[in-house]
C-alpha cells in the first residue's frame, strides 16, 4: 500500500478518508487536519493560552504535543484521580511528558481535596465513571477560571463525540444534544470557552500519531471503565464502521450541521451560580457540590455507632 | 509468530505466514480498534507477517 502523498510506503490506512499515508505524511495530516478544526471551529486564536486538559492518555497528550507543534500556547492541567496504581502512572507520564519540553503543569490530587474517585464510587449509588466525569468538569472549569485562562481543550475525538451522540439520540437527551458542540463559549461569568480541537480525528488516528511521535502515554485502561456504557456505543459504532467507512465521521458531522440547531433552541436557560462554591450551576447547587454533600453525609452517618434499640 | 495484546498483557501464537487483516479477524477484532506494531513500525491490513515475526496488537478505544 503507497502513501497517498508522496507514493512511499504506507504505515497506516484511512478508511473514512479513503486514504494511506507515510509516517511523515501521516503527521502533516493530522495537523493540518487539527490546525483546519481549531480555524473553522474558530476555537482560539495564537494569542490565546490555551489550558490543556490531560490524562495521560493518548488523547490529550497528542492534543497537547500537536497544538505545541503548531505553534500554540498552553499549559495543561491534569486531575489525579486517586483510581489506585492506574492513576499513578497516569500522572507520572503526564509530568514526564510536561517535563521532558519544559511545559507548564498545574496537578491537582482529588486525595488532597479529600475525595478520590473510589472514595466518592463507595459513598454514593453513582458509578465510578459519574463521578469521575463530575469531578473533572468541576476542577478543569475552576482552574481555567481561577488561573486566568481563556479557553480549555480537551482531547474528546471523534469516536467519543459519536458514541456521545449515540447516547444522546437513544435516550433523546434533547439538552445534551444542545449542548454537544466542538465549541461551547461561556454562558456564565466562571465558565471560560471549551473547544475539543480532536473532534474530527479518529481514536484510532490520535493513537498512530502519539505512536509516531513517540508519546509515552498510558496504554492501561482504567479499571473501572470496563462497565462504561460507552463501550457499548463504540462497539456498535465500530461495527458499523467496519462495514461502511464514515459513518462514524457522517454522522457526527451532519448532526453538528443539520442537528443541533434543531435543538439549540429548545434549550435556552442559561446556568444559575452554586450556592455552595460558586461555580455554575443547573440547579442550587452543582453536580459537583451535590456529589460532595451526598459523600459527606454518608460518611458522617457511618462513623456515627447506632444508638441502641430501646425494649 | 508471536503476538502481544495490550493492554491485556496476553500473549497468542500462530501458525504460518498471514495477512495482518486475516490475524484482526482471527482475533476478533474490528478494523480500525487496534494498531499493529512490527519492531517499531505499524503494519497495514493489506501487509503480511511472517511466520518467525514478533508483532504487537494495542487496543486503541478508551471507555472513559
Amino acid at each position: 500500500m503507497k502513501c497517498k502523498r508522496c507514493r512511499g510506503k504506507a504505515e497506516v490506512q484511512l478508511r473514512h478518508h479513503n486514504a494511506a499515508f507515510c509516517r511523515s505524511c501521516f503527521i502533516v495530516f493530522f495537523q493540518r487536519q487539527v490546525q483546519r478544526a481549531i480555524e473553522k471551529e474558530r476555537m482560539f486564536t495564537p494569542q490565546e493560552t490555551v489550558l490543556v486538559a490531560v490524562s495521560g492518555g493518548k488523547d490529550s497528550l497528542a492534543l497537547w504535543d500537536v497544538l505545541i507543534d503548531l505553534g500554540y500556547q498552553t499549559a495543561g492541567v491534569h486531575l489525579d484521580l486517586g483510581i489506585g496504581e492506574y492513576s499513578h502512572v497516569s500522572t507520572a507520564k503526564t509530568v514526564a511528558f510536561a517535563q521532558q519540553r519544559n511545559l507548564r503543569l498545574i496537578t491537582v490530587a482529588l486525595d488532597e481535596e479529600g475525595l478520590t474517585v473510589p472514595t466518592m464510587a463507595a459513598f454514593t449509588n453513582r458509578p465510578a465513571c459519574a463521578a469521575c466525569g463530575i469531578s473533572k468538569r468541576h476542577y478543569f472549569d475552576r482552574v481555567a477560571i481561577e488561573q486566568g485562562f481563556p479557553v480549555l481543550a480537551t482531547g474528546h475525538n471523534l469516536d467519543d463525540e459519536a458514541a456521545r451522540l449515540m447516547g444522546n439520540v437513544l435516550h433523546w437527551r434533547v439538552d445534551h444534544l444542545a449542548k454537544q458542540s466542538p465549541v461551547l463559549e461561556a454562558t456564565h461569568a466562571r465558565f471560560v470557552r471549551k473547544v475539543k480541537p480532536l473532534f474530527r480525528i479518529s481514536e484510532y488516528e490520535a493513537a498512530v500519531y502519539a505512536f509516531f511521535r513517540g508519546i509515552d502515554y498510558i496504554i492501561d485502561e482504567c479499571p473501572n471503565s470496563a462497565r462504561a456504557t460507552q463501550l457499548l456505543y463504540k462497539d456498535a459504532l465500530n461495527r458499523l464502521e467496519a462495514a461502511m467507512p464514515g459513518t462514524k465521521l457522517a454522522f457526527v458531522q451532519e448532526f453538528l450541521r443539520s442537528g443541533r440547531p434543531a435543538f439549540v433552541t429548545a434549550n435556552a436557560s442559561p446556568p444559575q451560580t452554586c450556592e455552595r462554591c460558586g461555580m455554575p450551576s443547573f440547579g442550587a447547587v452543582c453536580s459537583f457540590c451535590s456529589l460532595v454533600r451526598e459523600v459527606e453525609t454518608k460518611q458522617a452517618r457511618r462513623a456515627t455507632p447506632r444508638r441502641a434499640a430501646s425494649h | 509468530m508471536r503476538i502481544t495484546l495490550l493492554p491485556q498483557h496476553k500473549q497468542v501464537d500462530l501458525d504460518g505466514r498471514r495477512r495482518v487483516a486475516d490475524i484482526l479477524q482471527h482475533l476478533g477484532f474490528l478494523p480500525g480498534t487496534v494498531m499493529v506494531i512490527r519492531g517499531d513500525e505499524l503494519v497495514t491490513d493489506q501487509d503480511f507477517v511472517e511466520a518467525d515475526d514478533a508483532i504487537e496488537i494495542r487496543n486503541v478505544i478508551s471507555g472513559g
